[in-house]
């Protein structure tokens, strides 16, 4: 508790549970303290225990809906909502709100001076998680095998898939399904499954979070080297280890971005909205399928667990399945042979078959061992490198495939700039704000995706100093963007958070307020 | 040892229903040590599929790491293949199970990829009676490594460098009844006249169908004191019944003594006749068939043959009531619901 007391800003107001007397070294002189006995007015107005320790929530939200003056028949509706069906369980929850509200109108002057207003400014947005935006978005992209293993926060992806694969995907009348979806043994066969119908041909996607994407590591090798596509949605978490498994982090990006043993590296996405994460689901299947490897979205806790609001889903009913090149039993009769891994095209992505498509010609071994055009098991140097040296020329190829960064300005023009991604969009807008008033002028750029495009490239290189905010202790993206373009660590000034909270406006506006102040006067005046 | 196989064959080979001769079911010429016990068991695989007419890019075989999963190359060509990584085929043949029902899956594994590194995969393939052959070629020991103890390598038997086996080994086919599997059986890659029924059966068998074939390794596993020898299996081979798989509308071939033979009629119309050898045993009843399993494994006998069948096997298709279309057939407009029905979420969302 001295750490909410602490929290408090000063001038601020703590709510607290006066039953008992609050031991004085909570008490700080500059700060506003309400309390409300909640133990003590369940005790007097329930009997059953259980009911006792849950009212207290009620009756502490009843309490704040008077004192910040929200609408009660708002609160009429949640309750109405979240006991649909449990009917019986909402006049005990009103009485609880109401206790709550006649104890504020009998104690304090209210309501506040800070309150809570109607206002009508979000026009047609809804109001919705990353994880069932995640699902739906699959529902969307025709996938229709799933395989997962349960693990926070990434769980309600697949279950949202799957209640919306029940309305969608349900023959009403047989019961049969157009989907299949398999609770794993563990993380590792969840990605098998998912490689396994892929490579079959169907449309497959896994759900986890950063242990579970440790453990799919080898199989996100087999992928990327066999190329055989693959979505996977991880939901970030603070780690390492089981860390902090409720709490909001983006700190897999390298473990992502370079998944398995040898040379590997794998596409990333980085949603920042629920309809982002709807709209990279469908994507990221178009992107695995068109690419012949993993593709893995990042999202994270933040995003995934807790409702945002965000732009209605929009889906264009002309949009067909970029399913990549993929011949069929008519194109395969006119060949004379069929190479597996010969790079037709010269962008470096050979043309696939599913099995089972023609008697005698595309049959061929999908394997992690080194192998020729032809799919023929070689330990031969020379083979080997070619076939290495066309998945980079791939890569090269999928820069400009993946969703453009977002640039805030039609054209760079200040020294600073900064830059982000995922979730640190909320907290990065609202940082411009706070920077335009303060008169200091910094150009943004929110990327989406991995690898970097030449838009990246340019941005990084038309500012003296780029702030790259990230939540994670060891500046992961500052790293992937030393790696991968060679940026000079010197003008990539990282601002972080990791605490397991999402990062806040006023957090970004510190360090890059103290990073401005102990820059050379000059320089500062320049921006 | 390397020679290049005559291209040369006769003219006249046999052909099946399909036009096809045996040699469009061979693979590529096997790198495997000469004289291995899987490359009998791949030669029974070929002429399993050219009898039963299997129409090879309808069938994929998959398998994971080792001396076993290296065969998957050693026969049907004309078939596709995954070489998965070491004890994870059972996840990639359910991921391309459930993408494709209509193929037949032959999975291909050893004792170290199954009963060790694998053992968790294994169990849970079973556990989900997934449609599909799955062959354990059972040597006892990790040849590609050159000759580590595996998981199901005897107690007290001795590998090549003389040392003792000094943990309990694993008994596949037991666990495998155990966990549900609905098809289970034993054979000696020396057999070919038990596996060849054997597999034609496992093919039609709808749901998982286990085979677990003593495969004697000729380079490290097949000295005096080792239990997976040719020699003591030979030896100790106690066979339950004699095994002919018959399919549907063929004529009847074997005959059998009033009293000793079972007939088990499989969901096509096909059967496996069995003579039976064992005493107090059923194929058909879990019970007798663990009791037979443990009452050889104490005279240290290995039985074989159709240890255990369930006819009336559903597969997980039909567990999880996936949709007769094979999954990766289904077009857009069977799958996509449209800019009208997301119009109604965005509403429900507001």
């Amino acid at each position: 508790m001295m750490n909410d007391v602490a929290s408090v800003k000063p001038g601020g107001y703590f709510m607290y549970d006066s039953t008992k007397k609050l031991h004085a070294e909570y008490i700080r002189p500059d700060i506003n303290y309400l309390g409300i006995p909640l133990m003590q007015m369940c005790n007097e107005n329930y009997s059953d225990p259980r009911q006792r320790q849950l009212f207290k929530n009620i009756i502490y939200v009843g309490a704040l809906s008077a004192l910040l003056d929200i609408e009660f028949n708002v609160f009429e509706d949640l309750l109405a909502e979240q006991f649909k069906g449990k009917e019986k369980l909402i006049p005990s929850n009103i009485k609880a709100l109401n206790l709550g509200i006649d104890y504020v109108k009998a104690n304090f002057t209210y309501p506040l001076d800070i309150r809570v207003e109607r206002r009508n400014l979000i026009g047609d947005s809804i109001m919705i998680d990353g994880n069932s935006a995640c699902g739906l978005g699959a529902v969307y992209a025709g996938a229709t095998v799933a395989a997962w293993y349960p693990i926070t926060p990434s769980t309600s992806v697949v279950e949202a898939f799957s209640s919306y694969a029940d309305e969608f995907r349900t023959d009403k009348i047989t019961g049969k399904r157009n989907v299949a979806i398999v609770q794993a043994e563990d993380e590792l066969a969840a990605i098998g499954m998912v490689i396994g119908a892929n490579w079959n041909g169907a449309r497959s996607f896994t759900a986890t979070s950063g242990p579970g994407l440790s453990l799919m590591n080898e199989f996100l090798g087999l992928a990327y080297f066999a190329e055989v596509p693959a979505v996977l949605i991880d939901v970030q978490r603070t780690g390492p280890s089981t860390g902090m498994p409720t709490r909001t982090q983006q700190s897999d990006i390298l473990e992502a971005a370079y998944a398995s043993h040898g040379d590997t590296k794998h596409i990333l996405l980085f949603p920042a909205t629920p309809k982002e994460c709807f709209d990279q689901t469908v994507d990221a299947f178009d992107l695995a399928e068109e690419l012949q490897t993993p593709v893995i979205m990042l999202t994270d806790l933040d995003l995934g667990m807790n409702d945002h609001v965000s732009p209605p889903f929009q889906w264009d009913d002309n949009r067909e399945y970029k399913r990549g090149k993929v011949l069929n039993a008519e194109m395969l009769e006119k060949m004379n042979r069929f190479g597996r891994y010969l790079d037709v095209d010269n962008d470096g992505i050979a043309y696939r078959t599913y099995p089972g498509t023609h008697p005698s010609k595309g049959s061929f071994f999908t394997r992690g061992t080194s192998r020729d055009e032809y799919a023929a098991y070689t330990e031969d140097g020379a083979a080997y490198k070619r076939n290495v040296d066309r998945l980079i020329k791939k890569w090269n190829t999928a820069k400009n495939m993946v969703p453009p960064p977002q640039l805030y300005q039609e054209k760079n023009q200040h020294k600073y700039g900064m830059f982000f991604f995922g979730t640190s969009q909320y907290a990065a807008e609202e940082a411009m704000d706070l920077l335009k008033e303060k008169k200091i002028g910094v150009d943004s750029i929110r990327i989406k995706a991995f690898p970097f495009n030449q838009t990246v490239e340019d941005f990084i290189n038309s500012h003296e100093k780029v702030f790259v905010i990230e939540q994670n202790r060891d500046a992961q993206m500052k790293s992937l963007l030393m790696i991968e373009m060679g940026a000079n660590p010197e003008k990539l000034i990282s601002v972080l958070n990791y605490d397991g909270m999402p990062i806040t406006a006023d957090n970004i506006m510190n360090q890059i307020s103290a990073h401005l102040s102990s820059a050379p006067k000059e320089a500062v005046a320049a921006i | 040892m390397t020679y290049i196989r005559p291209k040369f064959r006769h003219p006249e080979l046999p052909k099946n229903k399909l036009g096809y001769s045996v040699d469009y079911y061979e693979g590529a010429l096997s790198t495997l040590c000469a004289g291995c016990g899987h490359d009998s068991i791949s030669a029974a695989i070929v002429k399993a599929c050219f009898e039963m007419n299997i129409e090879p890019h309808r069938l994929a075989k998959l398998s994971g790491i080792g001396c076993s999963s290296k065969t998957p190359t050693y026969f049907l060509s004309n078939s596709h293949g995954f070489n998965s990584v070491h004890g994870r085929m059972p996840s990639v043949a359910t991921g391309a199970n459930l993408a494709n029902r209509d193929l037949i899956y032959f999975g291909v594994s050893g004792d170290g990829d199954t009963a060790s590194i694998g053992m968790g995969q294994f169990v849970h393939a079973i556990r989900r009676n997934l449609n599909m052959v799955y062959i354990v070629m059972n040597n006892g020991c990790y040849g590609l490594t050159k000759g580590q103890d595996s998981a199901t390598a005897d107690q007290g038997s001795k590998n090549k460098s003389g040392n003792v086996n000094l943990f309990e080994s694993i008994d596949l086919a037991s666990m495998a009844i155990e966990l549900g599997a609905t098809f289970v059986a034993q054979s000696f890659s020396g057999d070919k006249t038990q596996l060849l029924p054997l597999l034609k059966a496992a093919m039609k068998h709808p749901g998982f169908a286990f085979i677990n074939v003593i495969s004697p390794c000729v380079t490290f596993n097949n000295n005096v004191g080792s239990t997976k020898s040719y020699d003591y299996v030979r030896e100790h081979i106690d066979a339950t019944a004699t095994v002919d798989f018959v399919p549907e509308m063929a004529e009847i071939t074997t005959e059998y003594e009033e009293g000793t033979s079972k007939k088990v009629k499989m969901h096509d119309g096909s059967y496996i006749a069995l003579s039976k050898l064992a005493q107090g045993w059923d194929p058909l009843n879990k019970l007798s068939a663990m009791n037979a399993i443990y009452h050889a494994r104490m005279n240290s006998e290995f039985l074989t043959g159709l240890l255990y069948v369930n006819p009336d096997s559903q597969d997980l298709h039909h567990i999880i009531q996936t949709t007769d279309k094979p999954l990766n057939e289904l077009t857009k407009a069977e799958i996509c619901p449209g800019s009208a029905a997301l119009k109604d979420i965005n509403l429900g969302l507001r």
